[in-house]
C-alpha cells in the first residue's frame, strides 16, 4: 500500500492495553485548514473502521473524492477557513501508519505478529501525534461509528486535550450482533486458502475473504429501506432471473462491487485487527464498569447524534452514553436525526446533521 | 406590560429575571431554548430537556447543550443538587405523573421554577359551566382530543401538590392576558401561574 502523507514516528514505543509496546510507530495523517497562532483552532477528525486520513483530499488509490466532502472544507460545517483539521490513519490500518502490513524491526511484515490492540491504543497514537505536532488542547475531537470511539475514548482517557467532543452514529461499547457480524467477517478471511495464517504479503492477498467481510458488513451499514429504495427486487442487466448463481439482483451485483474494489485500498490482516479493536472496546469496563465514571470531572461539551434508521449502532446506545454524561454533570446535547439510510447516514446527505454539527463547533 | 424587549413569553421572563448570574440551570421541556438562550446571556451554564427533534436541532444549533428526551424517564440519571434551579414551563400539566415530576425537580435542583396554565381561570370554568364541552381558550387552545395537557391542574390544586411534596413556595406570579395581576383570587382571574419552590 502506497502512502503519500506526512508521517511522523513516535518518540518512543507506543505501551499497549494488551501488554507490550510496540516498537516504532508511524502515524500518518492529512490536515485541512491553517493552525493559528496560538494552536487553539484544531480538530481531530477520527476516521471509521476502513476509513482513512483522505477527509477531503482524493484517496491515493482509488483517486474518489475524500470520505466527508461534503462536511469538511472552507464554508462547510466543519469549515476549514476557521478550523485546523487533522485526520490520523488509525495503527493497525493499512494507509501509511504502523499496521499488520508493516515491517517489524526484522524487516518483514509484521502479519499477525502484530500485537491486538484497542481503540485506546489507536488513540494513544494519536495523541502522540498531537504531542508532535505541538497541539495541547483541541478545538474538537469528533467522529463516525469508529471515529466516534476514539472521540470517546480522548476524552475519557485524555480529558485536558480537548474542549468539544462529537460522537456520531456511534457507542460506548460492541454488542453482542456488532461482534457477531465482525467475527462473520473475519472467519471469511481465515477461511480464504490465500490468507495463509497471515502471512501473504509475498504473495496473493485473501481478496475473496476480505470482499466477502466487506459485503457483510456493507448490509449492516445500510437500511432495509434503503436497500429497498435502492434496488428493490430489480435484475441486474438482465430481463429474467437465470436460474443459475450469477448476480440476477442488483442488489447482490452492488454487494460484489462493493467488496471487489474494497479490497483494492485495503489489507485483510488490517480489517481482522481494527475489527477485534472494535470488539474489544467497553468504555465502562475501562472505567471501573460504570461508564459514568469515564467522563467524571470532565469539563468538555458533548454532542452525540444517532439516526432513526440506524440499526448497527442504533439510538438506544448513544442514550446509554448521553445519561451517562448526565449523571457525571457533564454538558451533553444528543439528538436523534431522522434519515433513511441506516448506518451510513454519518456520511450522507442529511441536511439537519449538517446544522447540528456547525451549531455545535460554533 | 408589554412582551420585554428580548421577546420572552411572560413566565419565561420572570423566570429569566430571577435567576441569578452564572447559575446552574436545567431546563426541562426547553422547546427552542428561548428561555435558555436568556439564560446564558447571564453567564448561566444551562442545560436542557426537549422531547421534539425538531427543537433539539433547533437549539444545539445555537450551540445549546441540549438532550433530546422525555423527561417523565430521563431525569432520574440527574446527580441530587445538580443544579442551582430547575424550571419546569407550561410541560407540568402534560407529565405522565406530575407529582413525581415535582419530586424529581426538586432533587435535581436546589430551587424550581413552575409555570403552568391554570385550569380554574373564570373563562375556562364558563366554558365548562356554560358551554358543556371542555374548554379551547387562549391559554388553553388545543381540542381535549389532540392536547398535551393530560393533567390539567388548578393554582390550588397546585399550591396543595407542593405543600404534600415538603416543598416551601418561595415567590408567586400570576398572569392574564399576559400581563402580572395580583395574588387576589388567582385561582380564578389567573390564565398562568409561576411559582418558585424550593426544599
Amino acid at each position: 500500500m502506497s502512502a503519500t502523507s506526512p508521517t511522523i514516528t513516535l518518540p518512543g514505543p507506543l505501551p499497549l492495553d494488551g501488554g507490550g509496546e510496540l516498537a516504532r510507530v508511524e502515524v500518518a495523517f492529512e490536515t485541512y485548514g491553517e493552525l493559528n497562532a496560538d494552536r487553539s483552532n484544531a480538530i481531530l477528525l477520527c476516521h471509521a473502521l476502513t476509513g482513512d486520513q483522505y477527509v477531503a483530499s482524493a484517496h491515493p488509490i482509488t483517486g474518489k473524492p475524500g470520505w466527508w466532502e461534503r462536511m469538511v472544507g472552507p464554508q462547510l460545517p466543519i469549515d476549514t477557513d476557521r478550523y485546523h483539521v487533522i485526520c490520523a490513519n488509525v495503527i493497525g490500518s493499512c494507509m501509511g501508519s504502523t499496521g499488520p502490513a508493516s515491517e517489524a524491526p526484522d524487516g518483514t511484515p509484521y502479519a499477525m505478529r502484530f500485537p491486538v490492540i484497542t481503540i485506546r491504543d489507536m488513540v494513544r497514537a494519536h495523541v502522540g501525534l498531537l504531542d508532535a505536532l505541538g497541539i495541547d488542547r483541541l478545538h474538537a475531537v469528533v467522529g463516525g461509528s469508529m471515529g466516534g470511539m476514539q472521540a470517546l475514548s480522548l476524552a475519557a482517557n485524555w480529558p485536558d486535550r480537548t474542549a468539544r467532543v462529537l460522537v456520531i452514529a456511534s457507542t460506548s461499547r460492541h454488542s453482542a450482533q456488532n461482534i457477531a457480524f465482525h467475527e462473520l467477517g473475519r472467519q471469511a478471511i481465515m477461511a480464504d486458502p490465500r490468507w495463509k495464517q497471515g502471512s501473504y504479503y509475498e504473495g496473493e492477498a485473501p481478496d475473496n475473504g476480505l470482499a466477502v467481510a466487506r459485503m457483510a458488513a456493507h448490509i449492516t451499514y445500510l437500511s432495509e429501506e434503503a436497500l429497498t429504495g435502492k434496488f428493490g427486487r430489480n435484475l441486474q442487466d438482465r430481463d429474467a432471473k437465470s436460474f443459475g448463481f450469477d448476480a440476477d439482483f442488483q442488489v447482490e451485483s452492488y454487494l460484489r462491487y462493493q467488496g471487489s474494489g474494497f479490497t483494492r485500498r485495503f489489507d485483510a490482516n488490517s480489517y481482522l485487527y481494527i475489527t477485534r479493536a472494535m470488539d474489544y472496546f467497553d468504555l465502562a469496563e475501562e472505567h471501573g464498569g460504570r461508564l459514568a465514571n469515564a467522563f467524571a470531572g470532565t469539563d468538555a461539551r458533548f454532542c452525540l447524534v444517532s439516526f432513526d434508521s440506524d440499526w448497527l449502532y442504533p439510538t438506544a446506545e448513544s442514550r446509554h452514553v448521553v445519561h451517562a454524561l448526565n449523571a457525571a454533570g457533564a454538558a451533553v446535547s444528543f439528538v436523534e436525526l431522522s434519515a433513511p439510510h441506516g448506518h451510513d447516514s454519518f456520511l450522507l446527505d442529511v441536511p439537519a446533521l449538517d446544522r447540528v454539527i456547525g451549531g455545535f463547533l460554533g | 406590560m408589554s412582551r420585554p424587549a428580548n421577546g420572552l413569553r411572560p413566565d419565561l421572563a420572570v423566570i429569566a429575571g430571577q435567576i441569578e448570574p452564572g447559575s446552574r440551570v436545567l431546563d426541562i421541556g426547553c422547546g427552542d431554548g428561548a428561555l435558555m438562550l436568556a439564560l446564558r446571556e447571564k453567564a448561566c451554564d444551562v442545560r436542557g430537556i426537549e422531547i421534539d427533534g425538531a427543537c433539539v436541532e433547533r437549539c444545539v444549533s445555537q450551540g445549546l447543550s441540549v438532550v433530546q428526551g422525555d423527561a417523565d424517564r430521563d431525569l432520574g440519571d440527574y446527580p441530587d443538587k445538580g443544579f442551582d434551579y430547575a424550571v419546569l414551563s407550561q410541560t407540568l400539566q402534560t407529565a405522565e405523573r406530575p407529582d413525581r415530576m415535582l419530586g424529581e425537580l426538586l432533587r435535581v435542583g436546589r430551587r424550581a421554577f413552575i409555570s403552568f396554565p391554570n385550569f380554574a381561570h373564570w373563562r375556562t370554568r364558563a366554558a365548562l359551566m356554560l358551554g358543556g364541552r371542555m374548554p379551547v381558550t387562549r391559554s388553553i387552545p388545543v381540542s381535549w382530543y389532540e392536547t398535551q395537557n393530560i393533567h390539567h391542574v388548578t393554582i390550588l390544586d397546585f399550591r396543595d401538590l407542593a405543600a404534600e411534596k415538603g416543598a416551601t413556595i418561595v415567590r408567586d406570579w400570576y398572569f392574564a392576558k399576559e400581563r402580572p395581576i395580583g395574588r387576589l383570587a388567582a385561582n380564578s382571574r389567573a390564565e398562568f401561574a409561576v411559582f418558585e419552590l424550593a426544599r
